[in-house]
């Protein structure tokens, strides 16, 4: 099975669980190819932040999965530059410190969510509420 | 996926893509959100529908002032969906009736469904974005 992953929540359980289907989904031999990370989710991709000692370092985590697995992941533009995830680019065109966001995340339109729409066969998205 | 199984049984044919907005228009991003996945689908010619289920139905209200909470007006996004060529938009009737608001205008376009329709909605589509 084609799976992609939409991601509304930002790192605490409902990100978690998305990264836990991830790794299960890789592991049993399906493809993930995308992971698209939108609103409160791009902040997963937040490079600068630092994880309590003895907690999980979630962008370290899906930074992880994204090297190992080929997974493609793209936080939104529009919901990442207004809290703070730039990259170089970004950060340059709007004259701010950074880059911000972590390695193994890249920054894309929404255009990017609705192709992974129509090319996967799946399309889960993990939110607040679950 | 799915695209060859058969459509749920209804007036119009089941929309290709569906977006269940739940979060109401003020304090958190995420209805906004749902609308600009709305209208980014649109300009990629995959206009979806959309479902205001629960606290969503409380975006529909009239006469939203932005400028009171200092964001753009949530009522004036949803006014230029038709310009989008949205023009699918589901109401969840118990959420109008549990927040008192069944004699509320809706948009012309919108459709009033109860659980069975909402039911058939989320059968028929090939893929849901729920926010």
């Amino acid at each position: 099975m084609n799976y992609a992953l939409l991601v509304l929540a930002p790192p605490g359980s409902a990100s978690r669980a998305a990264l836990g289907f991830a790794r299960a989904a890789c592991a049993r031999g399906h493809q993930l190819e995308r992971v698209f990370f939108l609103d409160r989710g791009v902040e997963n991709g937040m490079g600068t932040a630092v994880a309590p000692q003895g907690e999980r370092d979630l962008p370290a985590q899906w930074a992880q999965l994204a090297s190992e697995q080929g997974v493609e992941l793209v936080l939104c533009i529009s919901s990442a530059i207004r809290r703070g995830l730039l990259d170089a680019t970004e950060a340059q065109r709007h004259e701010k410190v950074g880059p911000t966001v972590a390695p193994g995340f890249t920054i894309g339109g929404l255009g990017l969510l609705v192709e992974t729409c129509t090319d996967c066969e799946r399309l889960l998205t993990f939110g607040e509420g679950c | 996926m799915a695209s060859d199984t058969p459509k749920a049984s209804g007036q119009a044919e089941p929309p290709r893509l569906l977006l269940v907005t739940r979060s109401p228009p003020y304090g958190s991003s995420l209805a906004r959100s749902a609308l600009d996945t709305a209208l980014a689908a649109a300009a990629f010619d995959m206009a979806p529908a959309l479902l205001f289920l629960d606290h969503g139905v409380l975006q529909l209200l009239p006469q939203q002032e932005g400028a009171a909470s200092e964001t753009r007006s949530h009522g004036k996004v949803l006014d230029s969906l038709p310009l989008y060529d949205i023009d699918r938009i589901y109401v969840d009737a118990a959420a109008l009736l549990h927040f008192g608001l069944q004699d509320m205008p809706l948009p012309a376009a919108a459709e009033v469904v109860d659980s069975t329709g909402i039911r058939a909605l989320l059968e028929g589509c090939d893929h849901i974005l729920s926010f």
